[in-house]
């Protein structure tokens, strides 16, 4: 690891000063990822700015049945928070759904949604990579691409953005709310904080350099009994995505009034499934239609020489998630 | 770190006496280091040990207390930190360049060498310690965030003389073979148990919209909250029946995980 100078904020503000006042300087919360990346060359900060002793850790009720989860809470606690389990049990599962018991204890709400892509090829300091060092070109390209996009992709960058959480707050509309240096803060809605790679694949997200996630807010749904997160991987647990997928229902008797979708471990961000939503809307809850949404959903897959098998895995997983979503009664992905 | 000489009971001295015999005396003299505790673990899977497991257990929970920290020369240090915490209930006050993980202070600092560092990269598990009552990789946490904290590893589970219940069910259940991943293991499945008393829920827990204490963990839940701590022997099986066996305080029979 490189030498950095090791720096403790006492409050978001002096953070945020301290940060903006290095432009190599980094934020360490939980450093599970960060700390990792920082052995292995790919992150090389010189200085970080530890957020350890801030306050912004509280879950708090919001009006309207809205939550706030802290933006350096750690994952384990939300998860686990009353409300967050009655009325977002898709959230729950999902945060369980990834990592292990250590990390999550460790992991920030606002880490997580950070964390930086596990292609290999990003990790490994001897490829080129447009993620890591931008112009270079992507090796994974014409590489192993099993584990990469198929959806949203460009020439420069096939990697996929690994967080199970975001995927469950891509569903739930959540917004994060960032403290900026000017001292303003900023919602930005979940769907719209994370990019897709195109020819800046060097950045992940819309924050700038000095912004500070205080907060993720979760407005009111109506859907928690009918919810599921289903995460296929490649063993049973502590491992991340092939493709996963956040489902909820809004039922009236049988019928549905809307449907709420994304898929986890196939695009540069968390992916909508709008077309199948859209296609879900006012129909009778069956398995032939939820085969068709999911038919719908992956029309626009564009796979790669190895990762043909996630356009069908895909769609199973979608009539998975739905049939546990209608289910109700079951949160067992 | 100093070795302070042990003091063996009577008792201990016909244990050593019998087990090894020719280091009785070096035991006496300069205390019970690794190269004796590995030669017992020898002992131990060559089987001959049963008769005398209950008095070596009590042998081994001599609590290990931190001896005088090796101040390192000014130069190898880059970004020097000072931190103060506790471990394993001692305070503990070290300068340690801004780079050191815990698990490297634990190791290299403090002499604490039984959280051990399998693959330092959050992957595997072998380097969980308990930090403010939960569990943590001590391979991804700075030693510089650590001011103020209290950390519990491995070497600070047994108390006066007794080892800690996990530790006994992992012996009595042979929840390991190298022996590698255990301290790890065990911190792991010690914090489990104040998770499951508080009722945390995990991936596969049937209705996480129910809330509720004091869970008596199957098989399928054991497996899935242990994840994150890998063993590449393959003593999975042997691993939940102790963690069964440590949380119901009663006899469990060890059954192959069908999950």
């Amino acid at each position: 690891m490189r030498p950095f100078k090791f720096t403790q904020a006492g409050s978001a503000p002096a953070a945020i000063s301290l940060l903006t006042s290095n432009v190599k300087a980094k934020f360490l919360a939980g450093g599970t990822n960060l700390l990792d990346l920082m052995k292995e060359d790919v992150e090389r900060p010189d200085e970080l700015i530890d957020l350890g002793r801030l306050s912004l850790t509280a879950t708090k009720q919001l009006i309207n049945g809205s939550l706030s989860l802290g933006g350096l809470g750690k994952n384990t606690d939300a998860a686990n928070h009353p409300l967050v389990r009655k009325n977002f049990p898709l959230l729950t599962k999902a945060i369980l759904a990834g990592a292990s018991a250590q990390i999550r204890n460790m992991a920030t709400n606002g880490g997580n949604l950070l964390q930086r892509t596990r292609c290999s090829y990003f990790y490994d300091v001897a490829m080129p990579c447009n993620k890591r060092e931008p112009g270079t070109g992507c090796a994974a390209m014409q590489g192993i691409n099993r584990m990469h996009a198929i959806f949203g992709w460009s020439d420069a960058c096939i990697a996929v953005y690994p967080s199970d959480m975001a995927v469950a707050l891509t569903v739930l509309n959540a917004n994060i709310k960032v403290l900026q240096p000017n001292g303003a803060e900023r919602l930005i809605a979940i769907k719209n904080f994370h990019r897709l790679p195109g020819d800046q694949p060097e950045k992940d997200n819309i924050l700038n350099h000095g912004e500070l996630i205080t907060a993720i807010e979760l407005p009111a749904n109506t859907f928690a009994e009918h919810s599921a997160y289903v995460k296929v991987r490649d063993r049973n647990s502590y491992a991340f995505a092939l493709v996963s997928v956040a489902a909820g229902l809004v039922l009236q008797g049988n019928r549905i009034v809307s449907a709420h979708l994304a898929m986890g471990g196939v695009a540069h961000k968390p992916w909508p499934l709008a077309e199948a939503e859209r296609f879900l809307k006012g129909k009778t809850a069956t398995r032939a239609n939820f085969s068709l949404a999911a038919e719908a959903a992956m029309r626009s897959a564009k796979p790669l020489a190895y990762n043909k098998f996630k356009v069908e895995l895909g769609k199973r997983t979608i009539i998975s998630a739905l049939e546990l979503a209608l289910k109700g009664d079951s949160y067992n992905g | 770190m100093n070795d302070r000489p042990t003091q063996l009971t009577e008792e201990e001295k016909k244990l050593f006496g019998d087990l090894m015999p020719e280091e009785l005396e070096e035991i006496i003299q300069t205390g019970l280091n690794r190269r004796h505790f590995m030669k017992l673990v020898g002992l131990a899977s060559a089987g001959l040990l049963a008769g005398y497991l209950l008095g070596a257990e009590r042998a081994f929970a001599r609590g290990v207390a931190l001896g005088e920290i090796d101040e390192l020369p000014a130069a190898a240090i880059e970004n020097g930190v000072n931190v103060s915490f506790k471990v394993n209930s001692a305070t503990t006050r070290v300068m340690v360049d801004s780079r050191m993980t815990l698990l490297d202070t634990l190791r290299e600092r403090l002499g604490l060498t039984g959280s051990k560092k399998g693959c330092d990269h959050g992957q595997c598990g072998a380097c969980t310690v308990i930090v403010d009552g939960n569990r943590v990789l001590s391979c991804l946490t700075l030693a510089a965030s650590c001011e103020g904290k209290s950390v519990i590893t491995i070497e600070g589970l047994a108390k006066d003389n007794q080892l800690n219940p996990m530790q006994e069910a992992f012996l009595k259940h042979d929840g390991f073979q190298c022996g590698f991943c255990t301290s790890g293991q065990i911190c792991s499945a010690v914090a489990l148990m104040k998770e499951a008393k508080e009722g945390q829920a995990s991936y596969v827990t049937a209705n996480v919209r129910q809330a509720q204490t004091s869970l008596m963990l199957s098989n399928e839940e054991i497996a899935e909250r242990m994840s994150g701590n890998i063993c590449r022997c393959g003593a999975y099986p042997n691993i939940v029946a102790a963690i069964k066996e440590a949380q119901t305080g009663k006899s469990v029979e060890q059954t192959w995980l069908t999950i």
